[in-house]
């Protein structure tokens, strides 16, 4: 079996489109400038009429997106992570009240962004689109993910933000899986701990899991892409099964999705907790694996934080 | 209804009550019994916090009973302080922050031309409103996507929120402007004259190449003396006093 070449998230985007719309899904494409670093552009090639360029104008693109919608298309919009942060008050007002048809799919998510430096990396944007009522914020693992979740979003009504990423990343789904909106996928079973993640930090939550093994632990990995809405009854049942949860993330810690599970969990089923992500602070320049590095974003610090969480146990 | 709400925007409002009316009433295709018709035309109020007007046409065509316009503005009702999109039928947008507007109206007019639609897209935004960067975006994105079938009203009172709009931030010359940008525009319209207003609209309509922006000069409190040209009710009801007056001035003795 060969192992497939590492693939980034923001690469799914363009392919499924123009497949999608071969299939015949009513998709129209908006676009910011970006269209070669999203990937949205291969729709252009491919359906010239129905792609439209705004500009480096991501408000106007967001609003126009929404008045199209109304007329019954799924609208794609895409732009970097940070830049779909520029518009969020369009995004508020003009697509998720009215709950229109628009999908924000926003690559450069993160710190992984890289050497695109500290204010071109996006750390709490998923505090900020999780922020909104009704929206389905969605982060997948790795390229075979971001494909099937383009394909749901294309297909369920409504407002979407797809955060995808820069670099090329490990491939850990064989072609074709189907994503499923709202539910956690189990990646790896254990009793004595659940490692919760998203994106990127995926990879590495395996990874611990497996240096845990090795020393004794057995630790449950829930890839956790939809994070609004949240799968309660997969993190109930984590804390019900396994007593521990480590929330692992590429996102500010005090505001992501650690926060969003602990919230659900104290009226619930409190258990002991750790969280491993953004410790209050910006990223900065460097290859994107340096800067995990330089943030504490990896396999390592989830192992630490898994041992801290078991040790307080009662 | 702003009376009876104790808030809201009058002054906006009443300065725009003959375009719209004459836009609801002798241009826009459109039917109450029907509003959600694909191939009808889409107004787009802009300036969202003016949203008594728009809902008493809206009563008046027979979208919505006149007995409901009482609720503007009280717990349970359609009838929201700023728009809110299909609240009630007939309202085309949300909005409320300013300057979306012709963003929206502008993706309304490329979807319907991607499907063949014989519709027009109006959108109703304030002078002050042009103090907005997005109407800029969406200024530069409709001439260059050409769409014909968006039209511009702009609600030239010449107030704003705190003052007079020269004050606070000076928007002209806003049909070069408009021009610079690619453009066709019909300035200084008289938005209180319902035969300019009618001709105004009917050349916007018929525009073709380019989008079209109509200026219309208008007074803000149109019809009620201590209103007009007061920045006071930009954003105030009258009192028990002022109401009694402006109803009397208005021509219509009841107060509802």
């Amino acid at each position: 079996m060969t192992v497939p070449a590492p693939a980034a998230t923001r690469e799914a985007l363009g392919p499924t489109l123009v497949r999608l719309r071969q299939e015949g899904e009513d998709i129209v494409v908006f676009d910011a400038d970006l269209g070669k670093s999203t990937s949205a552009r291969l729709f252009a090639s491919e359906f010239p009429e129905r792609f439209f360029t705004f500009g480096i104008a991501e408000q106007n693109m967001v609003s126009a997106a929404a008045g199209a919608a109304t007329l019954g298309s799924a609208v794609f919009i895409s732009t970097f992570s940070v830049f779909a942060e520029h518009a969020f008050d369009q995004l508020r007002m003009s697509v998720v009240q009215p709950k229109l048809n628009v999908k924000l799919v926003a690559s450069h998510g993160g710190v992984s962004a890289g050497e695109d430096g500290a204010s071109a990396q996006s750390v709490e944007d998923i505090a900020v689109m999780s922020s909104l009522v009704h929206c389905n914020v969605i982060v997948p693992a790795d390229v075979v993910e971001a494909a099937a979740v383009v394909e749901v979003a294309a297909k369920t009504p409504g407002p979407f933000y797809i955060r995808t990423a820069r670099p090329k990343t490990a491939v850990l789904y064989p072609d074709g899986t189907r994503f499923q909106l709202g539910k956690a996928d189990l990646m790896r079973d254990g009793g004595d701990l659940t490692i919760i993640a998203y994106g990127l930090m995926v990879e590495r939550a395996l990874q611990a899991a497996k240096d845990l093994a090795a020393a004794g632990i057995d630790a449950r990995v829930l890839n956790m892409a939809t994070i609004r809405p949240l799968d309660v009854d997969a993190l109930e049942a984590a804390a019900r099964d396994t007593g521990a949860i480590v929330v692992a993330e590429e996102h500010l810690v005090h505001s992501g999705l650690g926060a969003m599970c602990a919230q659900t969990l104290a009226t619930r089923n409190p258990v002991p907790m750790e969280f491993v992500g953004v410790e209050n602070r910006y990223g900065e320049s460097g290859t994107w694996s340096e800067v995990l590095e330089i943030v504490g974003l990896t396999s390592d610090a989830v192992v630490a934080a898994a041992k801290r969480a078991v040790a307080r146990k009662a | 209804m702003v009376y009876e709400a104790k808030s809201g925007h009058p002054g906006g409002s009443l300065s725009a009550t003959d375009i719209l009316t004459v836009l609801y009433s002798k241009v826009l295709r459109h039917d109450p019994q029907r509003p959600d018709w694909p191939e009808r035309d889409r107004f787009v109020m802009s300036k969202g916090h003016c949203t008594p007007v728009q809902y008493a046409l809206l009563a008046e065509l027979g979208y919505i009973p006149i007995e409901e316009l009482d609720t503007f503005r009280r717990s349970g009702t359609r009838l929201q302080g700023h728009s809110v999109l299909g609240r009630p039928p007939g309202v085309e947008n949300s909005a409320g922050s300013l300057g979306m507007g012709l963003s929206f109206g502008l993706g309304i007019a490329l979807g319907a031309r991607l499907r063949d639609l014989d519709s027009d897209v109006y959108v109703l935004m304030g002078d002050g409103e042009q103090n907005e960067g997005q109407v800029w975006e969406a200024v530069m994105a409709a001439a260059h996507h050409k769409t014909d079938r968006l039209v511009a009203l702009i609600d030239r009172n010449g107030i704003q929120n705190d003052d007079f709009t020269k004050n606070v931030m000076v928007t002209e010359p806003l049909d070069e402007k408009y021009r610079a940008f690619g453009w066709e525009v019909r300035s200084d319209v008289d938005g209180h004259d319902p035969a300019a207003v009618e001709e105004a609209l009917s050349w916007g309509r018929d525009v073709s190449g380019a989008p079209a922006c109509i200026i219309f000069d208008t007074v803000k409190g149109k019809g009620v003396s201590f209103m007009e040209n007061n920045p006071a009710f930009h954003g105030a009801p009258p009192s028990d006093e002022q109401f009694e007056q402006a109803m009397a001035e208005l021509g219509d003795g009841e107060a509802s």
